[in-house]
């Protein structure tokens, strides 16, 4: 077996048991066994709403969302050859929120909120990519205005943070951690439709972003229509970003990290690291889910708070080994 | 057994301006990349040389003129079938973090892939003959940034070579080559031209490399072309004058008996 396909089966592995655990673990005691049991076998339990309405969906969630975002991740950094962006860097997790705050802080249905999430984040890739744009399209140029934008729209949260009463803006603030305590089975369908559409289109565009990172000109000599599928990926990437934090909230960090812990695993991009890269974004969003719950039991932090919190040492530390190979 | 593109894909450039958004660079160009040769486009620094095998490898559009690759316009025809024909190696390649060396040649089978086919047996041999033509078999479980600058270009035209293209364009394949690595570097693209009648097409800094390999010089000044033809007939002390405004004399190389150029001190 090669490195990858080890390397995937153990990450597997370790969704599985992470699931297992976000099962059993909680405020609520319920025994290894019967919480198995709940959930997969025996529904008329008298642990069945703990586990089939709060526990399984949220872990469901979980894993939904790191391969999401994961993937996600791996697309901007292969296109734009920089391992240091991501959707949430280049302004599209600020722009779901910047309508998410909107909504809570005029006292709109909270209904609206993922929709207004996703159109946030739809529209801010629509508008770095527009901008951007100039007799063709450059990855820095891309990073540079989305991180003028994530400037901008951070302003404007910011404002309505102030500006509207406190017992409003204080959901807001909250949402805006990212997280997955209140997830539902409804939430779990809508990750599962976006990642069956997106996931997929992302390993086809494999072969052509292989070429891709050859640089433009050997992209170009090889026969890739460049702008057709830069267009692609950006769409497939936005995509996937946007219908987790219209889900979820923005997640830092798990769009960033893991395509690099893959890359330092397994090697240069291929459909066996991406599919790492998937299987890892599951690992992270699921442990980070469990430490959030657990630490400070029975205080729930945002699973954002903790990947922040995994994510920025590791940057730091990538970033000192960035400057030392420089 | 002859390859059935033995003839060789036919590039011709007409009445060609070409630019970078300012002045135009490549001016009313007209010529004929010879099939089954060696080409060299050689210049002075900013005389248009690399522009014009841009647009020889439609890297760069024309703002007047058409390159045409067997008779039809090279922008209007389908980018793959284009890359089945012409390969290239460009000047400043980037390598992908932690790329090996086989994993580097395997991409250059882009053109010949279809979108649900799998990675095929033809895709296997090719990749196995780009290796073994380059010498670089031994190195294939290497990552590429680990190599050495000659074993890196040999790297690059593997991939190139995997592309199977019967011609390849070559920006500069010699830079920031030692002067071993850069006759290793030309003897390689000799020979692909003498045993596989492949079109080679290549930038050159170096007026008497540009002699000893090429079989057909294309000199350039400021946009225009100077001379064209064999080294032999069109390089003298004259047009080196011309192109390069330096002072010459031009004897004949005791090695290869190629024109070599040997310049006086250079006026201020």
């Amino acid at each position: 077996m090669t490195r990858t396909a080890s390397l995937c089966t153990a990450s597997a592995t370790g969704i599985l048991a992470l699931a297992v655990v976000g099962l059993v673990v909680g405020d609520f005691p319920v025994p290894a066994r019967e919480a198995l049991a709940t959930a997969i076998w025996d529904r008329g339990s008298e642990f069945d709403f703990v586990v089939n309405s709060l526990r399984f969906p949220r872990v469901v969630v979980a894993v939904l969302a790191g391969i999401c975002l994961a993937v996600s991740g791996a697309l901007f950094q292969t296109l734009i050859d920089n391992p240091l962006v991501s959707p949430d860097i280049i302004g599209i997790d600020t722009g779901a929120a910047a309508m998410a705050v909107a909504v809570l802080a005029l006292g709109l249905d909270t209904r609206l909120l993922p929709y207004a999430a996703f159109a946030g984040a739809v529209g801010t890739a629509g508008l770095i990519f527009v901008l951007s744009w100039r007799r063709g399209f450059s990855g820095g140029r891309l990073v540079l205005v989305g991180i003028g934008i994530n400037a901008l729209l951070t302003a404007v949260i910011t404002y309505m943070l102030v500006r509207f009463p406190i017992e409003r803006v204080s959901a807001a603030a909250r949402w805006q951690a990212g997280t997955l305590s209140s997830s539902s089975w409804g939430d779990a369908r809508t990750l599962a439709i976006g990642m069956a559409l997106l996931v997929p289109a992302a390993f086809l565009l494999i072969r052509q972003l292989r070429v891709m990172q050859l640089g433009d000109d050997t992209a170009i000599a090889l026969g890739v229509g460049l702008e057709p599928s830069r267009l692609t990926v950006i769409i497939v990437g936005c995509g996937l970003a946007a219908t987790v934090v219209a889900v979820v909230g923005p997640l830092g960090f798990v769009a960033l990290l893991v395509p690099h812990v893959a890359r330092a695993l397994a090697g240069a991009f291929s459909g066996g690291v991406l599919l790492l890269t998937a299987l890892l974004g599951a690992v992270m969003l699921l442990s980070a889910d469990l430490v959030a719950q657990r630490l400070f039991a029975p205080t729930v932090l945002p699973a954002g708070v903790v990947t922040a919190a995994m994510g920025g040492p590791y940057l730091l530390f990538v970033l000192r080994r960035f400057n030392r190979a420089a | 057994m002859q390859p059935d593109w033995v003839s060789g894909p036919k590039l011709r450039a007409e009445r060609l301006f070409a630019d970078y958004g300012g002045a135009p660079v490549v001016k009313d160009l007209t010529a004929e990349i010879p099939a089954g040769e060696i080409t060299a486009i050689v210049g002075a620094n900013a005389s248009g040389k690399s522009t014009l095998l841009r647009a020889l490898a439609r890297l760069l559009r024309p703002s007047q003129g058409t390159v045409y690759l067997d008779g039809a316009d090279i922008c209007c025809l389908p980018t793959r079938s284009v890359a089945t024909r012409v390969g290239l190696l460009s000047q400043s390649p980037r390598v992908p973090d932690g790329v090996l060396v086989e994993d580097l040649v395997r991409r250059g089978r882009y053109p010949h892939q279809r979108f649900f086919c799998t990675w095929s047996k033809t895709d296997d041999q090719a990749v196995e003959r780009a290796l073994n033509l380059t010498g670089l078999a031994e190195l294939r479980g290497r990552a590429v940034d680990e190599l050495s600058g000659g074993q890196r270009q040999r790297a690059w035209i593997a991939m190139a070579l995997a592309q199977d293209a019967p011609m390849m364009l070559l920006d500069e394949p010699t830079t920031f080559l030692d002067i071993a690595h850069q006759v290793e570097m030309l003897d390689l693209l000799a020979r692909l031209n003498r045993t596989e009648n492949r079109t080679v097409v290549m930038v050159l800094h170096d007026l008497n490399q540009a002699c000893r390999y090429a079989s057909h010089i294309v000199a350039l000044t400021s946009g225009r072309i100077e001379a064209a033809g064999r080294p032999s007939e069109v390089v003298t002390a004259d047009l080196i004058q011309r192109v390069f405004g330096l002072k010459v004399s031009v004897v004949s190389c005791p090695v290869t008996r190629t024109p070599l150029c040997i310049p006086y001190r250079y006026i201020y």
